[in-house]
């Protein structure tokens, strides 16, 4: 396997060496080395609401359970029998008092202790009880976002995220009373491409124009969305699909962070002309009132003032706290990935927050989306490119050499189309990789 | 036309790349819907594949067509079968029809084969049909799916 030379060798100021997107080796490395390691979002505690309730989903490619565990805490065990390997809970979600193997039927209990084996006497006295489900040995809730890392050591979370709690905070904050759940379904679109594309386009404020040209340019020739209060159900997908047009001028203005561990985030680069209901709309000053209620007018509109819209928890989610969406990214292989989008309902806001919610997803997150479509051609013509030897590197140096230090280890982009949060996710991705 | 003949005619103008023709089969108060989930009862508090309004749909069909439409050039070449055609009830003018998909999709050398449940509900014109609603569900739905750039 590379040598830390080697690897250090792909990763430069300016530019990255395409075999960081399209080697299988490297791709192995980063399973145990960035996903086997790194804390990962795994889901949110509204999705285990009572004692056995769990879902499955992936730690990198580790099939895992997250269930709420008698004691009511929040467990993630992986999936795989300790007899013969066997996946002892079908990929799913539910409710469970046991896990059973569908093999031989050796039963776990809500934590994976190892409860009934048939055929006991064949085993050695004294084997039985060292065996389990095994547990993953970090789990930490973040204002009921479930975050788990499968290693025994490694930052804490709070040193791991940094500055971008703070888009957690916006994510919560803006809930009336901090309830929210996760509601409406789940979007699972997959790629062939490399996990890391995503990534590295979630924050990339000089793609949309292009990327998106064919949404940008059918939204601007739709009919003119409705006034406060005489909205049309197409509204939203239009001022979303005209946004990804805005002038140069305006995404050049977004401000654009990366952060210690990979993590970046972009402010608003949306108008007072709000895409999901906004000031002066009747629900959004319901909703506004409700807030007011729980945290009073100043709190109240500060919260409502915080301008993010992404923001990337590196290496496997991205969010938009405005408009609660959050993307969590499996990698299949070196040129094949999956995402996971979800929805937030905020339970004590006016449903038709929601309603707007779940609208917003269909356009941008939807697998059938005039614009997600359009990201996910580009991200597999870029595997295809990234495939070739004939050229070997990938440059990114947009405000190369003019980023800006912040206090907190934060740099800024010196502008918002800067290329600032690919070479920060790089460099934090190199720092996992070379960790022996 | 009769209800066989119309869903025939309508696959027929999605395989010859007709989309503006078919678009016209859409009254204007029309909702075309690919729910994301089976029995999904709600397209407003639960996420579709797609859920479009006659402006929406429209929207969709321009994008096929324009020069920077990456997913969409090439357009895919595609089959839709149309079988198992059964009319369910007729009821406030409107014919409620039942059907099953499968759609052969080809593009940049890769094809994809869907299975699909489907619902009309037509309005008679004339000696034809308009599509007042068009439901398509997906049997893979809810599973990881490739990015959906065709017309069901």
């Amino acid at each position: 396997m590379a040598a830390n030379e080697q690897l250090a060798m792909l990763v430069q100021p300016d530019r990255v060496h395409r075999s960081v997107y399209a080697d299988p080796a490297i791709f192995e490395l980063e399973m145990e080395r960035v996903f086997g390691r790194a804390w990962l979002v795994l889901g949110h505690a509204s999705q285990v609401p009572k004692a056995g309730d769990y879902f499955t989903t992936r730690m990198g490619r580790e099939p895992v359970i997250v269930i709420r565990k008698d004691n009511n805490e929040i467990g993630v065990l992986v999936n795989r029998c300790a007899h013969r390997g066997a996946m002892v809970c079908a990929e799913g979600r539910g409710n469970a008092e046991r896990f059973v193997c569908p093999y031989h039927g050796w039963s776990y209990d809500r934590g994976g202790e190892l409860k009934a084996v048939p055929f006991v006497s064949g085993y050695p006295q004294g084997k039985i009880p060292e065996l389990g489900l095994r547990a993953v040995p970090r789990i930490v809730l973040y204002r009921g976002f479930i975050f788990a890392s499968l290693a025994a050591s490694g930052p804490d979370l709070e040193e791991f995220l940094g500055p971008a709690k703070k888009s957690f905070d916006d994510f919560v904050d803006r809930a009336p009373g901090g309830e929210l759940e996760v509601a409406g379904g789940v979007f699972k679109h997959s790629y062939n491409g490399n996990w890391k594309l995503m990534l590295e386009n979630h924050l990339d404020g000089a793609h949309p124009a292009w990327v998106h040209a064919s949404s940008v340019a059918v939204a601007r020739n739709a009919p003119e969305p409705g006034k406060p209060g005489e909205e049309h159900y197409f509204d939203i997908a239009v001022r979303q699909m005209r946004q990804n047009g805005a002038p140069d001028a305006v995404w050049e203005a977004t401000g654009i962070w990366s952060t210690r561990y990979g993590h970046g985030y972009m402010g608003d680069y949306h108008s007072d002309d709000r895409l999901v209901v906004g000031m002066g709309n009747p629900v959004f000053d319901d909703y506004r009132k409700g807030l007011i209620d729980e945290v009073g007018e100043k709190e109240a509109d500060r919260i409502l003032r915080v301008t993010l819209w992404n923001t990337i928890v590196y290496p496997n989610c991205s969010f938009m706290s405005q408009f609660r969406q959050l993307r969590i990214i499996h990698p299949l292989a070196v040129d094949r990935s999956v995402v996971y989008t979800y929805s937030f309902r905020m339970k004590n806001a006016p449903p038709r927050m929601f309603r707007d919610t779940v609208a917003f997803a269909n356009v941008v997150n939807g697998t059938g989306s005039w614009v997600l479509t359009d990201d996910l051609e580009v991200y597999e013509r870029l595997q295809r490119g990234l495939s070739s030897g004939a050229v070997e590197w990938v440059y990114i140096g947009r405000g190369y050499g003019r980023d800006v230090e912040e206090p907190g280890s934060t740099r800024r982009g010196a502008t918002g189309t800067s290329e600032v949060f690919i070479r920060g996710q790089l460099q934090a991705w190199l720092a996992y990789m070379q960790k022996k | 036309m009769n209800i066989q003949e119309f869903l025939y005619h309508e696959a027929r103008l999605l395989d010859t790349g007709q989309f503006e023709a078919w678009l016209e089969l859409f009254t204007e108060d029309a909702t075309y819907w690919l729910p994301l989930e089976r029995d999904q009862k709600d397209p407003l508090e639960t996420s579709s594949i797609i859920h479009d309004d006659r402006t929406l749909l429209e929207l969709r069909v321009k994008q096929a067509r324009h020069p920077r439409a990456h997913a969409r050039l090439p357009l895919a070449r595609t089959v839709h079968q149309v079988g198992n055609v059964m009319p369910l009830e007729e009821k406030n003018g409107e014919l409620r029809v039942a059907s099953t998909l499968q759609v052969v999709e080809f593009r940049n050398e890769r094809q994809r084969l869907y299975g699909a449940l489907v619902e009309h509900r037509l309005r008679r014109e004339g000696d034809s049909f308009r599509i007042a609603h068009k439901r398509v569900d997906l049997v893979n739905s809810e599973g990881e799916l490739d990015g959906i750039a065709i017309l069901f």
